[in-house]
């Protein structure tokens, strides 16, 4: 046994030190491609982000850069010039996107709190998971169903197509976003707040009014603005209930002008100072979109700050 | 009497025509020179009229229109907020009543007018407004220093628009057109995607020329395309042929002209190859006996110079009202726009309309009523009287 | 605030109380309410389209207002095609930024790239639509697609879907710009998944002397893989039901489908877009309604399908990454 192994051993010094060498380089080799590997998913995946950074920062860089020659004063001050006539500005669609915002929001602000109120506060397992369910297909409708709704439901019933039709569609877009955000911000508050608020002998609504809503106001006015900041992008249910208006309109019984709308007639028009006009108005509302997000990253800020 | 009147009117008429194509070159309007008569009787604003009216409808005649309202409102401070969404969507808006009045190339269809009964209770008013062209306009690059338009006979553009024929250099365009024999090219067709009385005028006109085209596709406002790309309104097709090389496609002329693209001639009824002028546009509707409710098409009209792809632009306004305000605002701005507001077509590319639509259309605006009580007050509604 | 006498106090309250409990549970109802109410609105309009056509409605391929027949094939054809292409297109993109963003890049490069792609969202559909049809556009018509037909053109099967003529408004420049929308999206949910995944189990493995690649590849990728495939699940949800950005590139023609992506096309949500306004007969109108519903339930199908999905790997916080 042991001479056996011996002369294979002494047999096998070589061929030991072969088979060693054949499983390192094997060993090695395995170990370079596994390192090769790994070099290469990180140009991949690094190259994959930058593309997609690239694409996404060539848009923002053509609304900046098409966009910046037609800031001036007639843009916002002006109403449109006759078709193919060049000059004018878009100041009806400037005020006509902020009314039906301003009317969307004071529909959708109660209404969306509410909800959340309730969902956060009150409501049990069964019946909450039904109002939840509800809130995401409300808020996953593609908008342009919510246009048709609204048409059937304000338009057709009032005879006209209005400001009030466009600002209820928008208060459609924003509730289930302003619900949603309600809900989760309650349920951020710790139990023991309401408990010493409840102990006291105060009835649960002054409670949640006094006590908990307080505490997370920005969180809520975080809900709100991202609501707002969605809908103010919205073209599709504003085709079909707002309509356009080439005149300055402040009568909500009226047809009024967005934004939005505005960018869509302009580009697909033949007309370049119509053109310049869309990217212009994109532009802005891509600014003010944006200031509302960073007004939401500073609140939210604070909001985990007192938190 | 009323005969003579006509006459005098269509007398009266065919010299301001005349003198509009006179003074074409200047700009500026001078109702006193070329004033149909009816003109001249609104100056300012009227006690009890409605301050704001919404139409909407044809993208076809949204130039003339805005251009009106635009300077209808320092007139009379009434703002009449004209959306350019399409004939289709004109005809529907004004017979759900969910606009004051409506605008189409196309006229209602009887089906269409019994439809609107229900919240109208009579027949939709015609009040045609203008006569356009559709012009044939496309985007070759190799040709644009061209100083010679693409010619097409009915069976080349049908040909086109079926899509037997696809690609530039097809030895039926080239037998009219021998610039395009190099051009070995497809053809990329470009038409309206949603419901347009320009389509309607177009398909109109092949179904006339073809009857091919007739049983299979049909002539409307929405017709199921056999090839090429859909875009929205007038302003969309124009927008796509000036963006897409190789494009062709159909636009009232005033969208090729402001846009600078080439407008094809077209062969006419006396095979004569005939341009979208005002003059050529203006002949076609001579050959046509009007009917009292102006709802008729004219297209492959007779005539040497007749360009055969036109038609009258219409408002559609229900004659029974509610809204006194309204009515009122309604009866006057369309009384001027048939009148003064016809100086303003020449201009953009469209011919003004002959006197004996004029007439029809005066008799129209009169039938315009709250209550059964006519709603343009009779001092402007006396014209024939100058 | 505790002046009233404890009986007059309790009544006092209890009233309060029930008044706020019940407003509360009015609006909150109310979401239910209105959910139901669209769809009902929307059944009814559609109701003799629905009656009509019945299920013929959905493939048949004729939709023709001149002889008032009407069958939604092309558009759900359109709708399925752009939706899943942009699917492809934007998920290698959202995952691979989701790992290299969490994985590799260090932690300042990763907050700014993020930024950047979130950014995204403040750009409206119009706004892409307008670079889509300004930019993307002529870019695909005169580069991308030539390329695209000379080179894959002549194999076969697949080649099929690159022939034709390019106008550049077409299904693919649609499923193009879909791709860059909804890659945001899938994007941040990936990334909330893959932040998810226990350290224990990715120190583990590097501690076993995987490379970084063979520890995403064996303890973070099949432990997020659900969460991804929800994430991918909901932007194919936001893809089917966007409108303006689609209507803008897709081209709008209904004409009969057809292999090449070079074709220009119509999606579900661009055909109401067009249409809705200018349907003339009643048939029209209640076939475009129709197609409004079945946008309805198609897109929320989607979106409880992938909620759930994402939900079994984390709560969503806020909905935020659902957006």
């Amino acid at each position: 046994m042991e001479q056996t192994t011996r002369v294979e051993g002494a047999v096998g010094v070589r061929e030991l030190e072969q088979r060693r060498r054949a499983i390192y380089s094997v060993e090695e080799a395995r170990y370079v491609r596994r390192k090769a590997m790994g070099a290469f998913m990180v140009g991949l995946l690094s190259s994959l982000t930058i593309i997609a950074c690239l694409i996404l920062f060539l848009i923002v860089g053509y609304i900046a850069v098409n966009g910046v020659g037609g800031l001036n004063e007639a843009f916002f001050t002006q109403t449109p010039k006759p078709l193919g006539q060049t000059g004018g500005g878009i100041a009806q669609a400037i005020l006509g996107s902020l009314e039906m915002l301003l009317v969307g929001a004071i529909i959708a602000i109660p209404v969306g709190v509410g909800t959340g109120i309730y969902m956060a506060e009150y409501g049990n397992g069964h019946i909450n998971g039904v109002i939840r369910f509800s809130l995401e297909v409300l808020a996953s409708l593609p908008s342009i169903v919510i246009g048709v709704f609204v048409w059937a439901l304000v338009v057709r019933t009032l005879g006209s197509f209005s400001g009030l039709a466009g600002a209820i569609a928008l208060a459609f877009i924003m509730i289930p976003i302003i619900g949603r955000s309600v809900e989760e911000i309650l349920r951020l508050v710790p139990n023991a707040l309401r408990e010493a608020g409840l102990a006291l002998g105060v009835p649960r609504w002054r409670v949640i009014m006094q006590v908990v809503i307080p505490t997370v106001l920005p969180g809520i006015f975080t809900g709100v603005v991202l609501g707002v900041a969605r809908a103010a992008g919205e073209t599709a249910p504003l085709l079909l209930t707002a309509l356009g208006n080439d005149f300055i309109n402040f009568n909500l019984g009226q047809p009024m002008a967005a934004m939005p709308l505005a960018i869509y007639n302009y580009a697909s028009s033949p007309y370049p100072d119509w053109h310049q006009k869309a990217w212009t108005a994109t532009l802005v509302l891509v600014l003010v979109v944006a200031l509302f997000s960073l007004l939401v990253r500073v609140t939210t800020r604070k909001l985990r700050y007192v938190r | 009497m009323k005969k003579q009147a006509l006459v005098a009117i269509g007398a009266v008429m065919l010299l301001s025509v005349g003198l509009a194509f006179a003074q074409d070159a200047t700009p500026e309007m001078t109702p006193a020179m070329t004033a149909i008569p009816g003109s001249g009787m609104i100056t300012g604003p009227a006690d009890g009229e409605a301050q704001a009216l919404t139409g909407a409808g044809s993208t076809f005649a949204q130039p003339l229109y805005t251009s009106w309202f635009a300077d209808y409102a320092k007139l009379t401070n009434v703002q009449v907020n004209y959306q350019g969404v399409g004939s289709g969507a004109g005809i529907k808006a004004v017979t759900d009543q969910t606009v004051d009045f409506g605008a189409t190339d196309a006229p209602m269809t009887d089906q269409q007018l019994s439809d609107a009964q229900a919240k109208c209770n009579a027949d939709m008013l015609h009040i045609a407004t203008a006569i356009g062209g559709v012009a044939i306009t496309y985007n070759i690059p190799e040709l644009q220093s061209s100083s010679t338009v693409l010619k097409f006979t009915p069976d080349t553009l049908v040909g086109i628009f079926d899509g037997s024929i696809n690609t530039w250099n097809d030895a039926k365009l080239v037998a009219d057109n021998p610039d395009l024999k190099d051009i070995a090219q497809p053809i990329a067709v470009v038409h309206r995607s949603d419901s347009s009385g320009t389509s309607n005028i177009l398909t109109s006109y092949f179904a006339a020329v073809n009857s091919d085209w007739k049983t299979n596709v049909g002539a409307g406002t929405a017709v199921s395309w056999p090839t090429g790309i859909g875009q929205k309104g007038s302003a969309g097709v124009a927008g796509a042929i000036a963006g897409v090389p190789y494009a062709v496609g159909y636009v009232e002329t005033t969208y090729a002209t402001q846009n600078n693209l080439p407008v094809a001639e077209v062969e006419n009824k006396a095979n004569n190859f005939v341009a979208p002028t005002v003059e050529n546009v203006s002949a076609a509707a001579a050959g046509f006996t009007l009917p009292a409710d102006l709802r008729i098409m004219i297209v492959n009209g007779d005539g040497d110079n007749t360009y055969p792809i036109t038609g009258f632009t219409w408002a559609l306004v229900c004659p029974n009202q509610t809204d006194a305000g309204k009515a009122l605002a309604l009866a006057r701005v369309f009384w001027w726009g048939v009148h003064d507001g016809q100086s303003y077509n020449t201009q953009l590319g469209y011919a003004p309309l002959p006197a004996p639509a004029v007439a029809a259309d005066e008799a129209l605006i009169l039938k315009i009523n709250v209550g059964g009580k006519q709603a343009l007050p009779t001092d402007i509604a006396t014209p024939a009287a100058s | 605030m505790a002046v009233t006498t404890a009986p007059e106090r309790d009544t006092g309250m209890q009233r309060g109380e029930s008044i706020f409990k019940n407003v509360v549970r009015i609006t909150a109802l109310s979401m239910i309410v209105l959910l139901v109410g669209v769809i009902i609105l929307l059944a009814i309009d559609a109701w003799p389209a629905i009656q009509h056509f019945g299920f013929a409605f959905l493939y048949t391929s004729e939709w023709d207002p001149v002889f008032d027949n009407y069958g939604a094939a092309p558009f759900i054809f359109g709708t399925v095609v752009t939706s899943i292409l942009a699917l492809i297109l934007a998920t290698p993109f959202a995952v691979g930024g989701a790992l290299f963003i969490s994985e590799y890049a260090p932690k300042t490069v990763g907050s700014v790239l993020s930024f950047i792609i979130e950014l995204l969202v403040a750009i409206p559909s119009v706004g892409f639509g307008l670079w889509g049809l300004f930019v993307l556009a002529p870019f695909m018509r005169n580069s991308i697609d030539p390329f695209l037909r000379n080179v894959i053109g002549p194999i076969p099967v697949i080649g099929e879907l690159f022939k034709g003529p390019t106008i550049g408004q077409d299904l693919l420049t649609a499923s193009v710009i879909l791709a860059i929308m909804i890659l945001p999206t899938i994007l941040a949910i990936a990334r909330e998944i893959i932040a998810q995944v226990p350290r224990l189990q990715k120190e583990g493995m590097l501690a076993l002397g995987a490379t970084k690649w063979e520890m995403l590849r064996s303890s973070v990728l099949p432990y997020a893989w659900g969460g991804i495939v929800g994430g991918a699940m909901l932007g194919l949800a936001r893809a089917i039901g966007e409108t303006m950005a689609v209507t803008m590139t897709i081209g709008n023609s209904s004409q009969q489908i057809s292999a090449s992506l070079f074709t220009p096309g119509y999606t579900i949500a661009s055909a109401i877009a067009n249409q809705f306004t200018e349907a003339d007969t009643p048939m029209y109108f209640s076939a475009i309604v129709e197609l409004g519903l079945v946008l309805l339930l198609v897109s929320a199908l989607f979106n409880i399908l992938a909620r759930v999905m994402v939900r079994r790997m984390t709560r969503l916080p806020g909905g935020a990454a659902a957006q």
